[in-house]
């Protein structure tokens, strides 16, 4: 072995990449010569420095994280969109919404109108005798769950009993030739039907009450839905209990 | 929105890829000798090495991801017109440094004193490439020759020598340092 080949293969040494038998070639090498012996002594005190310190970097959090997001996801639905499903439809509602994917009902503006008068319509209809309720029930862990299966969402049952709004029951009805959800509370003997329809459209639109034959309607969207509560309540008392509703709900989301 | 397999790939590959971000990041500072370039070609290389994951067969990954660092690299030093230097077995001035220096007149080891990391990281630097590269995945990045072949695309036995180069032109340097703080 000349003292050039002993002086890479020294390294390979130092590194255990040698297999046995080159290994003792390399050693006798150096054995029998004093400046390879040096260098194998020099390579082996700088190597065993180096292991000492530290020469490596950290990748900053900020690296990291731009390429944790720049990876795909878990399918992340809108945060709203899912707040709602995890606040009110469970079970077999959520799975039917799975499976069948989502049908949305978009409302064109000019519609608006239009499905006003529906919404008025059903709600006289629910006055009748015998129609108001497809469910009755005081309990909100009765009505809720009615619901799931029978819609694509279930919507959102709200015991509001402690703000002055009683839970009566829930009915299923028909508002521009779709299933809709209607949620009945009673306050005093008047009834306000709470319908409640999904959209596609997850932008919050404020409450705004109209009226039609005799009945305010106060209407407005959020997370993802539609609401109309109709009732023969005053304005007042209809504006009261879409906001008990609103801030129970938030509160249910978020709790 | 992603398909579940593109969803289930990209976990795959956060497990396997995402524990070598600081190897990764490590080699592109070294190569790149600038933090915010490294950051961008370390960004570039996991976002090549996703795309590329199907074929991604192993064995290591360590050595597949520097194989792409390096290419990324190689497109930043054609991007730098300042420094049109790829990383590639080009003979110069560093092929012709002597693997050792002359001992005779001093032929007790010198005991080299330990330094700051910095002052190393900056004796490292000064490296010619292919060397510096050879040296930083050996040394710190703790890759075996195999592997380093691998990801250079050149035989081991020229990994053995470019590594000898390289730490004999570093204790050079290293040495030469030391005569200046005398
Ligand atoms: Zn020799």
């Amino acid at each position: 072995m000349t003292c050039d080949e002993a002086r890479i293969l020294l390294h390979a040494l130092l590194d255990n990449e040698l297999d046995a038998g080159h290994a003792r070639e390399v050693e006798a090498h150096v054995a029998g010569c004093p400046n390879c012996t040096v260098e194998l002594a020099a390579q082996r005190e700088m190597q065993r420095v180096l292991a000492d310190t530290n020469l490596r970097y950290t990748a900053p959090a900020s690296l990291r994280s731009r390429i944790e997001a720049s990876l795909p996801q878990a399918q992340r639905q809108q945060p709203s969109r899912r707040a709602v499903l995890r606040g009110f439809a469970m079970g077999s509602a959520v799975s039917a919404l799975a499976a069948s994917g989502v049908v949305a009902v978009v409302l064109r503006q000019d519609d608006q109108q239009r499905i006003l008068s529906e919404v008025v319509s059903a709600h006289l209809r629910s006055l009748q005798a015998g129609h108001l309720t497809d469910v009755v029930s005081t309990d909100q862990h009765t009505v809720k769950p009615w619901f799931n299966g029978k819609l694509d969402v279930a919507p959102p049952v709200i015991d509001l009993t402690a703000q002055g709004f009683t839970l009566v029951g829930g009915r299923l009805d028909y508002i521009d030739a779709r299933a809709i959800g209607a949620v009945v509370y009673k306050r005093r003997q008047h009834v306000i039907n709470l319908f409640v329809s999904q959209t596609a459209s997850t932008e919050h639109r404020p409450p705004k009450t109209q009226s039609m034959q005799g009945f305010n309607c106060r209407r407005w969207g959020d997370r993802g839905l539609n609401f109309w509560a109709v009732s023969d309540l005053g304005a007042d008392e209809l504006a009261e209990f879409v906001d008990k509703f609103d801030a129970a709900m938030k509160a249910n989301v978020e709790g | 929105m992603p398909a579940t397999d593109d969803v289930q790939k990209a976990q795959r590959f956060r497990e396997a890829a995402l524990p070598h971000l600081d190897d990764v990041y490590t080699l592109a500072r070294y190569l790149l000798r600038d933090a915010s370039d490294a950051e961008d070609a370390v960004q570039e290389c996991y976002l090549r090495a996703l795309k590329h994951f199907d074929s991604y067969r192993g064995p290591a990954m360590k050595p597949w991801l520097f194989a792409i660092l390096r290419n990324v690299c190689n497109a930043e030093y054609a991007r730098r017109a300042h420094r049109p230097t790829p990383i590639e077995d080009t003979p110069g001035a560093a092929e012709q440094t002597p693997l050792w220096q002359e001992t005779e007149a001093n032929p007790e080891t010198e005991v080299l004193r330990s330094r700051d990391a910095g002052a190393i990281r900056k004796l490292i630097d000064t490296l010619a490439e292919p060397f510096k590269e050879t040296f930083v995945l050996r040394e710190i990045n703790n890759l075996s020759y195999r592997e380093i072949a691998e990801a250079v695309g050149v035989p081991v036995g020229t990994v053995m020598s470019r590594l000898a180069r390289a730490r004999a032109m570093l204790r050079a340097a290293w040495m030469a340092g030391e005569e200046q703080a005398r």
